[in-house]
């Protein structure tokens, strides 16, 4: 069964997160008065980045790019195979530093700006990923997602404050503003395509395939303060998911980018507040 | 189906224009032409660009940015030049300091007359350079397929 989900996601995940992300340009372009592109625009556009001609700026960044694919697919397979929470976000951790020395491996300052501010992002985040799952083993006593999900009550009774923490640093993890600071999926910000900026063609579309398999496993995570033992459970989880996905995009259409103190700021504040109260409750309470 | 033609990411860059075609490259992402729901990203990345888009005339200090970001585009590309003076120079084309029209320092594919060039026929012009990306698609496919 564990080998099933493992291979449904790492076949799935490309589809639903190229939809997804069909799906978030076209609600965007609505918000803003504009009919937006097809929903499978995502996809037209990975096959022409994998038809383009390969320039290749030296010969690591497509090495780099492949690893930062492969440790985020380990790492959403581990959470998909019910393995260890803490595990998984470790590995998250280590993709993102794969991503940051791909960029930082090429000659352009728009791209080593944008692996500075990568950094910044992932140190905004740190905090909150590991308090998850301390606050997941304080919730159900197991790091396992497998023991995580098949509890009587789902997680979220237990850990409301978590989930907020989690939302809130899922626009970083996202790269949605206003916390897109690295890079930005919406053309024209200051630092030309931050840390993409010389990526093309297949080495574009594979991070941008990564991307994906990040968008659908930081769902999966949004799902485990959902699921429990009951089946119905796993319907309102993946409504929640939408739901989660949909404030994401709202909040990209009416926001505007922050500065990177704001931002480390931001995030450390709400971890603490909302994860470390929470966390704190929990522990009083057992 | 042509690949390109359903998701082509353009480049906008000023040679030395007045403005006047610039806003009215802008005005084609505005909801009013929305140029998004053909696929169209205006992005600022050359490396991921395929329609090269001038505006203005070239003088001596755009000629090697144009050159630059031209040979930083992967293959297959196309240059659409944009407004009278991105096509021939216009009215500053006997300025001293002006070189002429784009296709001066690169390969132009589509010109798009106009001063400024309407929203429209900016539009009809990328629909052309469409057209003969797609075609430079093909033979870079075969030139591939011959060359490994
Ligand atoms: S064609 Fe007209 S509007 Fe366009 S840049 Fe030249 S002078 Fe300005």
């Amino acid at each position: 069964m564990d080998a099933v989900r493992v291979i449904l996601y790492i076949l799935l995940a490309p589809v639903i997160g190229g939809l997804l992300d069909g799906l978030d340009r076209r609600i965007s372009a609505r918000m803003q008065g504009r009919q937006g592109p097809p929903i499978l625009q995502p996809f037209y556009d990975l096959s022409k980045l994998f038809s383009k001609e390969m320039i290749a700026v030296n010969n690591v960044q497509m090495l780099l790019n492949l690893s930062y694919l492969v440790f985020f697919v380990i790492a959403g397979s581990m959470l998909f195979a019910g393995a260890d929470i803490l595990m998984c976000l470790f590995l998250v951790s280590t993709a993102d530093m794969f991503l940051v020395m791909a960029a930082s491996s090429d000659s352009s300052p728009y791209s080593s700006i944008g692996a500075n501010r990568e950094m910044v992002q992932l140190m905004a985040c740190e905090p909150m990923l590991l308090l998850l799952a301390v606050g997941f083993y304080l919730a159900t006593g197991s790091f396992q997602v497998s023991e995580i999900v098949s509890g009587d009550i789902s997680a979220i009774a237990a850990m409301p404050g978590f989930l907020i923490g989690f939302l809130f640093i899922t626009g970083v993890k996202l790269r949605k503003s206003p916390f897109d600071l690295s890079t930005s999926h919406h053309a024209h910000q200051e630092v030309v395509k931050g840390l993409t900026t010389e990526m093309s063609g297949t080495t574009f579309a594979i991070m941008t395939i990564t991307e994906y398999y990040e968008m659908v496993m930081l769902l999966g995570i949004v799902a485990l303060f959902f699921a429990n033992s009951t089946w119905w459970s796993w319907i309102i989880a993946v409504l929640f998911c939408l739901i989660a996905f949909f404030i994401e995009v709202f909040i990209d259409n009416v926001s505007a980018r922050v500065k990177w103190d704001k931002l480390l700021g931001g995030c450390w504040a709400v971890t603490l507040v909302a994860g470390g109260l929470n966390g704190l409750i929990l522990m009083i309470i057992q | 189906m042509a690949k390109l033609a359903k998701s082509p990411w353009l480049l906008h860059y000023d040679g030395s224009s007045c403005n006047g075609c610039d806003i009215e490259v802008l005005a084609c992402t505005t909801p009013k032409y929305d140029v998004e729901r053909f696929g169209i990203i205006n992005t600022g990345d050359p490396f991921q660009a395929d329609i090269l888009m001038v505006t203005g005339g070239v003088n001596h200090q755009s000629e090697n940015v144009i050159k630059q970001i031209y040979s930083q585009m992967p293959d297959p590309k196309v240059v659409v030049a944009v407004g009278i003076c991105a096509c021939t120079g216009g009215v500053f084309k006997e300025c001293y300091n002006i070189k002429g029209g784009v296709d001066t320092v690169i390969p132009v594919d589509v010109y798009v007359p106009g001063c400024a060039a309407r929203p429209e026929s900016i539009i009809d012009g990328v629909v052309k350079a469409l057209e003969i990306l797609e075609k430079k698609r093909e033979a870079y496919a075969a030139r591939k397929k011959a060359g490994a």
